[in-house]
């Protein structure tokens, strides 16, 4: 009787064991959680109506920063290309304005009108009205009369010198004017601050090793480095042609930094940083696909 | 010993008895929404998308509890590009499922494109 026992125990377990296996088997097959990667593109909706219109004009920009790139000329080459291909208005091509002398002009115009002297030597060398457009802010707008007393500096360096020429966005009577020379568009405008920037610090980069068995290895060390390069502040301020008000503006800020030793281009770093801000100003007048993936669940 | 076996073969028919048994009311509704989120999947990964969302909107109307359905509606809502509603879909898994990165990590790519498009820059609209 002692013989058989063990044996017979042993298939019990056996049986017991298997049914165990394949409760835990089903367990792990009911309750597994299964994910499925998917590629998603999302549609953005244009964050203006620009319905109405079916010309556009990139008028030109108060530029400043950098001497080395000419900001304004840059920045409406670059959006009037990316317009034509990239939305369905038809890009006017016009000379490009110099706002900083139509906004010097329009200050002198206010002061002379409101009897008050020039404001600020910063002002005596502004040029004469560019393209004909330069006398805009003397139609009675208040807004530019009341500030008119605050120097327009020539030479913007800063954020503190473009703050003066904001109130030339707020000049409806010359925007009108202009948009009722070019048949009503819609009109870009704003202001491009293009700054050399350094910095020094601790940064992590990597750097390739070999370990003790030989194998590359990548690994990410902490050093200090001195870095230069450039900080991008444009604001792009979108107006209605038809009225000169404002419609809508955005402001954004990109900047990059290179080994001190490496010797970049300023007019490479703009087009780099450039075309970060790009497509967030193009989805302003036209819909754009996000493309992304995204982890569905079971 | 054959005690032991039929205890044995008792126990067994009785796990296999449970499992077969008659599930409770919410198993139901889950096991429901489960082959709607399936049949979801299946008809997004081909791109039917709006397919895909009717099938997330019922397993959620099925079950109201089940994360991972909120998660797939609220992926479906952006790809069709009605952020509002993925906004929604998105906050109603994670309250369901506060500790699945999956969904968390979506949410996360999710708001990255609602915060270009908008949200996060200075706008000016008079």
């Amino acid at each position: 009787m002692t013989g058989p026992a063990p044996a017979k125990k042993r298939t019990i377990r056996r049986i017991a064991f298997t049914v165990g296996a394949a409760a835990l088997a089903l367990t792990a097959i009911a309750c597994g959680t299964d994910f499925y990667e998917i590629p998603i593109e999302t549609p953005i909706q244009p964050k203006l109506d620009v319905s109405a219109f079916q010309r556009v004009l990139v008028v030109g920009f108060v530029a400043g920063g950098s001497e080395d790139v000419d900001a304004n000329q840059e920045t409406v080459r670059l959006l009037r290309s990316q317009l034509r291909t990239k939305s369905s208005l038809k890009v006017i091509d016009a000379d490009i304005v110099p706002l900083i002398d139509v906004a010097q002009d329009q200050n002198k115009a206010a002061n002379a009108e409101e009897g008050a002297p020039p404001a600020g030597s910063a002002t005596s060398n502004g040029s004469a009205a560019a393209n004909g457009n330069g006398n805009g802010g003397t139609n009675g707008d208040h807004a530019a009369a009341q500030a008119a007393a605050m120097p327009l500096p020539k030479n913007i360096k800063d954020e503190k010198d473009l703050e003066p020429y904001e109130r030339l966005f707020a000049n409806t009577a010359y925007w009108k004017k202009l948009g009722e020379e070019y048949q009503n568009p819609l009109i870009v405008t704003g202001t491009v601050l293009f700054t050399p920037h350094s910095r020094s610090g601790m940064v992590t980069r990597e750097q390739e090793m070999i370990d003790a068995y030989g194998r590359h290895r990548v690994v990410p060390v902490r050093t200090y480095m001195d870095r230069k390069g450039f900080i991008l502040r444009p604001k792009f301020v979108f107006i209605d042609g038809r009225t000169g008000a404002t419609m809508y503006s955005e402001s954004h800020r990109e900047e990059i930094l290179y080994n001190s030793q490496q010797n970049t281009p300023a007019l490479s770093s703009y087009f780099e940083l450039m075309d970060r801000i790009v497509p967030d100003f193009l989805s302003a007048l036209s819909s754009q696909k996000i493309r992304g993936t995204r982890v569905l669940l079971k | 010993m054959h005690v032991r076996l039929a205890t044995v073969c008792t126990l067994v028919a009785t796990t296999l008895l449970t499992l077969m048994a008659p599930a409770p009311a919410w198993a139901d509704a889950r096991a429901d929404a489960k082959s709607q989120v399936d049949f979801g999947i299946n008809v997004a990964q081909r791109g039917l998308w709006r397919e895909a969302i009717y099938r997330w909107q019922k397993a959620t109307e099925l079950d109201p509890t089940y994360g991972a359905a909120f998660n797939d509606l609220a992926i479906a809502y952006e790809h069709e590009g009605q952020l509002d509603k993925a906004r929604k879909a998105y906050e109603r898994a994670i309250e369901l499922e506060p500790n699945n990165s999956q969904i968390q990590q979506n949410y996360e790519l999710f708001k990255e494109i609602n915060d270009r498009t908008g949200a996060g820059k200075e706008k000016n609209n008079p």
